[in-house]
């Protein structure tokens, strides 16, 4: 990461950058002098602050937005990971299973932490574990009992969780937080990837890539996360058509929809989120 | 080194007729070569100004053709390496593997005819690879050059995000990097399972596994890497 390509970078969208930051010249001095002090590890919370304090309260509504839209995602994702490691013992096999899941729960751990120092004090409030629902009203009643059931639920935040940050991006356009959303956003994917990975191994008939046809967009088999694989199986890319793309007959439908991930909009993410989330809580 | 001299003339070429010390600058980066022997080729070429090269493919970054150009130029390569695996995969491949080689083939060169058709007269020439690093009879040497496509190909989105200027491309690039993440956590996952987001061993790519972040790395770096893969010379212009 370096420092002087992403003034440069927001510079370009954002002329007044460099006079954002001199009148708080001390924020510089700040984050230079800790910059030598610091870990490397923990430049991007010592940016994240730099920047709150360079825009004060002047990050645009748009990005705060998205921001905290990303971070309303992790805080649940964080807390349904956790809530199986720590509250609902022999859910997970020990081993390489609680592996995997403790690493995606420190990830989304540190995406909330990296969110909430990016929007200093214009970040949202905080979702706990009690305002959650993760039997998404009695859907999903066995989720911290049965393996599989946890599995799939799994998948369907991870794949959300995907399609989300990809809706997000062109209010990121152009600016340095948006090379970290697409940080996020891809380890998001390596999660999804290894969560059906994981569905493989126990059972399911289910590839490390959403695949689909021009009548299946949800490849999971579970009917009640249909939402969150609408319009996945589209086959058309800025008006060219994948299948059988320059008489190439190895791309077929399938891997037409596997080879390119479908965004969400804002409105079908919160449905989504919502389903996870208490009356009176919801986004 | 003989062929990197060869490119470094040429990229010197290339920018001092176009760009500049600006250019000159990124350059530098991605040539990666040391500043004696970058002095001496370039007093060398200066009598060659008159002369451009009109070899090799060119990313001219100033605009989102130059992105997409250099999309292209990666999605090559990619579908190049798994056309060579997929038609003769390492014996100790399961069937499983075999298929999803298949699926991952596919899915690279759809991404390269994507690109094509879409750039169509703007697009740069076919590359010419060089894969004697790998021994494709070897799982491990197959593995190890797929997840460094991998991970290199989603730092090499992650970092060129930000230089897109229409929504429909940047949407475009989320679209196709995601499926390389996917690539990246499955392909770790054979090579040792719960790998697939090591994020400690992605620093070199530009990840941070404190902020949960993937690798990101600019073009120049992303190019250096690849370069090796590359017979083709590219030229980086207006980076």
């Amino acid at each position: 990461m370096n420092i002087v390509n992403i003034l440069e970078e927001i510079e370009k969208v954002d002329g007044e950058i460099y006079e954002r930051l001199s009148p708080r010249r001390s924020a510089m001095k700040d984050f230079y002098s800790m910059g030598k002090k610091i870990a490397f590890a923990a430049a991007p919370l010592a940016l994240g602050s730099m920047f709150t304090k360079a825009y004060g309260q002047t990050l645009p509504t748009a990005v705060v937005g998205t921001l905290n839209f990303a971070l309303a995602l992790e805080y649940l994702e964080y807390n349904f990971y956790n809530h199986a490691l720590v509250a609902a013992p022999g859910l997970i096999p020990a081993g390489a299973p609680t592996a995997a899941i403790t690493t995606i729960r420190d990830h989304e751990m540190a995406h909330v932490n990296l969110l909430k120092g990016a929007l200093g004090s214009s970040a949202r409030a905080e979702i706990t574990y009690a305002m959650t629902d993760f039997t998404a009203g009695g859907t999903f009643p066995t989720v911290y009992s049965d393996y599989v059931t946890f599995l799939k639920v799994a998948c369907g935040f991870e794949d959300t969780g995907v399609r989300a940050y990809k809706g997000q991006a062109t209010v990121l356009k152009g600016l340095s937080v948006l090379t970290t959303a697409l940080q996020i956003h891809s380890v998001e994917a390596r999660h999804a990837s290894h969560i059906r990975q994981m569905l493989a191994a126990n059972g399911a008939t289910i590839k490390p890539w959403i695949t689909g046809s021009a009548t299946v967009s949800n490849d999971t088999g579970v009917a009640a996360v249909d939402a969150v694989y609408a319009g996945e199986n589209l086959d058309v890319q800025a008006g060219v058509t994948i299948t059988g793309i320059n008489g190439q007959t190895g791309v077929t439908r399938a891997a037409a929809v596997e080879c390119f991930d479908e965004p969400l909009d804002t409105a079908s993410v919160v449905t989504i989120a919502n389903l996870f989330l208490k009356a009176g809580n919801k986004l | 080194m003989k062929n990197n001299e060869l490119k470094i003339k040429d990229e010197l070429q290339t920018e001092s007729l176009f760009n500049g010390s600006l250019g000159r600058r990124s350059f530098l980066q991605f040539a990666g070569a040391s500043a004696a022997g970058m002095a001496l080729i370039a007093a060398g070429c200066k009598k060659d100004r008159g002369y451009p090269t009109t070899a090799g493919a060119t990313l001219d970054f100033k605009d989102d053709f130059g992105v997409l150009n250099y999309a292209y130029a990666l999605e090559q390569l990619e579908a190049a390496f798994y056309v060579k695996v997929a038609s003769a995969p390492p014996a100790s491949f399961t069937t499983a593997q075999k298929a999803y080689f298949q699926d991952i083939q596919f899915h690279e060169i759809a991404h390269r005819e994507f690109f094509k058709n879409a750039l169509s007269t703007a697009a740069i020439g076919s590359l010419e690879v060089d894969f004697s690093s790998i021994d494709f009879t070897s799982a491990t040497s197959v593995l190890g050059a797929a997840m460094a496509f991998e991970d290199l190909g989603v730092a090499a989105y992650n970092g060129a995000g930000v230089r897109i200027k229409t929504d429909a491309y940047l949407v475009l690039a989320g679209k196709i990097v995601s499926v390389e993440a996917r690539h990246a956590a499955y392909i770790r996952d054979i090579i040792s399972n719960g790998s697939f987001a090591d994020l400690t061993s992605l620093t070199a790519l530009g990840a941070n596994n404190a902020g949960g972040l993937d690798g990101a790395l600019t073009p120049d770096k992303v190019l250096a890497i690849a370069g090796k893969y590359i017979k083709t010379k590219i030229n980086v212009i207006n980076l």
